[in-house]
């Protein structure tokens, strides 16, 4: 399905026609998606073939934008009390005795925004998801509250923001915006979006681009000046809303939005690694949300209840919440701990691990935690075909996945004299090639689908710290570090993070299992067992580095040393690497 | 399981029967408190129901002062310095988990119990109480086999870990899993030192210098010092799990005695418990 094979209709509204286009069943709720600018509805072409599957979907082109007329003159004919009345008689139109959910990108959420805190839309708005459009209102007491009382950080914003907003002024100046479109910049617009934007080419923006570029240069003119001078006191929001912040946005800071909670009693905050055109750059995850709250709303409208999803505990639940997040290693440690981390996020969770039951019982508990669905997979990493058919299988049932986390790993400690070449493969295959398989394979699928995401690769302290008693192990880890700032410069461009994270001596199994190379069993069991024990003393949890991986992915750090130990020998490695040296010649007291 | 029913088949002296009592009336205080909570009653509500509920019914000394702990103070989240352990005027919620945590002394007989609960719905609540009775039956049986406390006490981490769970009694005093407790003097005036009574403390003091001379101690913990078989005598044993906000413990007395009969070696003071009657209704429903 696309957007060609919609219904068209026309509506005539206050001096103009308005071109709607619906999509989906009828009978079902309906979406009103409201474009921005300079676009025309053809912005929500991928969004909304994936939305039109559960809901009814309706498109319309704002006045003097693509296939809608422009009213005459334009001066005055772009107020937001004249949008609105299109918005209504467009719902009028399409959902006469039902509440539509509207989702609104730039100058479409700017827009809507008036419509969810006027009065005369009251019980017509079911819901509303807001992106990359503030209300003018808002923004004006916004502006208002920090020039009152300027204090460092307010000016700071106010500057910041004021630095973002210099297309705003340019809009102001008469003729030439208008002459700019229709020229030079409208012929050139694409390639920019295609390169500043990263806003994938293809049959858009349309060819009406120019004209709805320079009609809607009113939308600024009509609107900004007037509403930033004298905000409306009043403009509290009638139904939830839900907040989308990409957090790479060129064109807004993600300040605007502080405070929003005065004036939106229900609202819920997302925020997207991304930038300012979303709706063309990451449609599944819009859709997947959109859809999430049009839900959470519809069913809630029905029972009374109140219309919000369940607030998630976690920070981090407004950057994860619905993600796929695929984690190796997750049945015990810090796999299993990070699991949980993104559950408790509201994330969908799938454990990997060899151990079957002990991922089927981190999958277990995570459900309980909060992901909406978790699922455990018996798989060996080192196995490429078994890691293929794997991503084959995800891929099919749960999706593209958005964050994966490579942490399966195993121990091997002894001299290097004494470790046999059987056993540097078995460390090898699983530590590094595990994390090759998992970056190759899902990496690929992530960069295929074009949409971002984000790999984390659990390396170790060890990847910077030589030591006698770890060749082999610490091999495996700089490998894995390597690795990552490679990957991490190639996927750049395909707006995919890449993370190495270097923990220290954190308490986990992993001294349960470790291989002593040139030890007997009885010999091995007694090492195992004693550093079991001081890693037990030294009591890292490794809930604390699952917090780490989380904030490493949001802020895209590309390594990140956790436990003060890792800190220090990481210092150390740049400042005074001979220390580190003599540190590792030492035997550890075992 | 053996033991669910072995207490019944141990004989019960006089002297057990005067600990069985007092433990239950601390267990029959536990579920009255966790009866009258309600949204909006604070730790020190709580830990002073409970007070009040054993002092009408002729409790005048204590092993401890009841502790109670509500949300995520149940899985000792950020507890840094053992103040911490005491109530405070965090308020209880509607989903919260609980635990009760008294040591009442009844003439002259202690009982330590634990006592965790929820207000209301809480599945993941739900799932470390279901997952404790693994712990109690764990114990038992590597008390039986005359294993090292300080191995007993690993085995137990390691069930917990791989449950899922972190090990919350590590953050009690000296990070134990169980204390020894026994009969106390009952005078007419017992001080106490931060919440715990001074004729108990009395007693443990006198173990540990005793143990310290023939290489035990009446603290299981992870340490050295414990690494000994079990001790005969009655200790009071409370695995206690965490998970993330959550935490959930049960406390009760295990017998430990010096009889050759694995059966008679060692078995739970007391079957009848409420956590033990909830697995075997679990498992009726299941």
């Amino acid at each position: 399905m696309n957007l060609s094979q919609a219904r068209e209709r026309r509506v005539v509204t206050g001096g103009v026609e308005l071109c709607v286009a619906e999509l989906g069943d009828a009978g079902r709720p309906t979406v009103v998606l409201v474009h921005g600018y300079p676009d025309s509805k053809e912005v929500w072409s991928d969004v909304a073939v994936r939305l039109a599957e559960h809901w009814h979907v309706v498109l319309y082109d704002v006045r003097g934008h693509g296939g809608s007329t422009a009213p005459k003159p334009l001066r005055g004919g772009f107020t937001l009390e004249k949008l609105t009345d299109d918005f209504l008689a467009v719902i009028d139109t399409v959902s006469p005795d039902r509440p539509v959910h509207v989702v609104g990108h730039d100058w479409g959420s700017v827009q809507a925004w008036e419509f969810v805190t006027v009065g005369r839309t009251e019980g017509r708005i079911a819901s509303f998801t807001s992106m990359s459009g503030p209300s003018l209102d808002h923004f004006g007491h916004w502006i208002k509250r920090r020039m009152t009382r300027p204090t460092p950080r307010r000016v700071g914003q106010l500057l910041g923001q004021g630095a973002k907003s210099w297309y705003v002024y340019m809009l102001h100046t008469p003729v030439l915006p208008e002459l700019a479109w229709r020229g030079p910049l409208g012929k050139r617009w694409p390639r920019i979006l295609e390169r500043m934007e990263k806003v994938p080419a293809g049959d858009y923006p349309t060819a009406s681009l120019p004209s709805d570029a320079a009609h809607g240069a009113w939308l600024y003119r009509d609107n900004v000046r007037a509403r930033l001078s004298r905000p409306r006191a009043d403009a509290y929001a009638h139904a939830p809303v839900q907040l989308i912040t990409p957090t790479g946005d060129s064109f807004l800071s993600e300040r605007l939005y502080d405070g929003l909670e005065d004036w939106v009693p229900r609202l819920v905050r997302r925020s997207l690694p991304a930038k300012h055109w979303v709706p063309r750059t990451r449609p599944d995850q819009l859709a997947s949300w959109v859809d999430e709250f049009i839900t959470a709303n519809e069913s809630a409208g029905r029972e009374g209840a109140p219309a919000q999803p369940t607030p998630a505990q976690s920070p981090y639940a407004q950057r994860f919440g619905g993600q796929l997040v695929l984690v190796t290693g997750a049945a015990s440690g810090i796999g299993r701990a990070t699991a949980f981390a993104f559950a408790e996020a509201g994330a969908r969770v799938v454990a990997v691990d060899r151990d079957a039951e002990g991922a089927a019982r981190t999958a277990e508990m995570a459900r309980l935690i909060g992901a909406p669905a978790a699922w455990g997979e018996a798989v060996d990493v080192s196995d490429e075909d078994a890691m293929e058919k794997l991503a084959a299988r995800v891929a099919s049932e749960y999706g593209i996945v958005d964050v994966l986390v490579n942490n399966a790993g195993i121990g091997l400690s002894g001299s290097f004299l004494e470790t046999t070449s059987e056993e540097w493969k078995k460390v090898l295959d699983v530590n590094l090639w595990g994390v090759i398989h998992g970056c190759r394979i899902f990496g690929k699928q992530m960069a295929d689908r074009g949409q971002g995401g984000h790999i984390v690769n659990t390396a170790s302290a060890a990847a910077f710290q030589p030591s006698r008693v770890l060749p082999a192990y610490s091999t495996s880890k700089a490998a894995v570090l390597m690795l990552s700032e490679c990957l991490r410069a190639e996927l750049a461009e395909k707006s995919i993070g890449v993370s190495a994270i270097c923990p220290g001596i954190v308490n986990t199994n992993i001294t349960a299992t470790t291989r002593f190379a040139g030890a007997d069993a009885a010999e091995e069991e007694r090492l195992q067992k004693r550093t079991s024990r001081l890693y037990g003393r030294r009591n890292y949890p490794p809930t604390r580095v699952a917090d780490a991986i989380l904030r490493a992915v949001v802020r895209n750090q590309a390594v990140v040393p956790v436990t003060p130990e890792a800190r220090g020998a990481r210092l150390l490695s740049r400042l005074s690497p001979g220390t580190l040296r003599s540190v590792a010649r030492l035997k550890p007291p075992l | 399981m053996t033991g669910m029913t072995s207490a019944v088949q141990h004989e019960i002296t006089p002297e057990l029967r005067g600990f069985r009592e007092v433990q239950r009336l601390a267990y029959a205080c536990a579920e009255a408190v966790a009866g009258q909570l309600r949204s909006g009653v604070t730790e020190r509500e709580a830990a002073r129901m409970q007070r009040v509920w054993l002092r009408e019914r002729g409790v005048r000394d204590w092993f401890h002062l009841p502790f109670a702990w509500f949300g995520d103070r149940t899985a000792f989240a950020g507890f840094k310095v053992p103040l911490q352990f005491f109530p405070t005027d965090r308020r209880l919620e509607p989903g919260m988990p609980f635990i009760l945590d008294m040591a009442p002394v009844y003439k002259g007989f202690t009982a330590d119990v634990g006592y965790a609960g929820c207000l209301g719905l809480n599945p993941l609540h739900d799932r470390l109480l279901a997952d404790l009775e693994a712990h109690r039956e764990l114990i038992l049986r590597e008390v039986r086999e005359r294993r090292s406390l300080r191995e007993i006490y690993e085995d137990v981490e390691r069930l917990m870990t791989t449950q899922g769970y972190t090990n919350r009694h590590r953050a009690y005093p000296f990070g134990v899993i169980a204390h020894k407790i026994d009969r106390v003097t009952e005078r007419r005036w017992s001080p106490r030192l931060f919440g715990f009574g001074t004729q108990a403390l009395k007693g443990l003091v006198s173990d540990a210098l005793h143990g310290h001379r023939d290489g035990w101690s009446p603290l299981w913990s992870p340490y050295r010092f414990s690494d000994h078989p079990p001790q005969p005598g009655l200790w009071a044993v409370e695995p206690h799990l965490g998970f993330r906000g959550t935490g959930a413990k049960f406390e009760e007395i295990l017998v430990v005695t010096d009889s050759k009969d694995p059966e008679q070696s060692a078995f739970w003071l007391d079957d009848d418990l409420p956590h033990v009657r909830r697995w075997a209704e679990e498992k009726v429903a299941a």
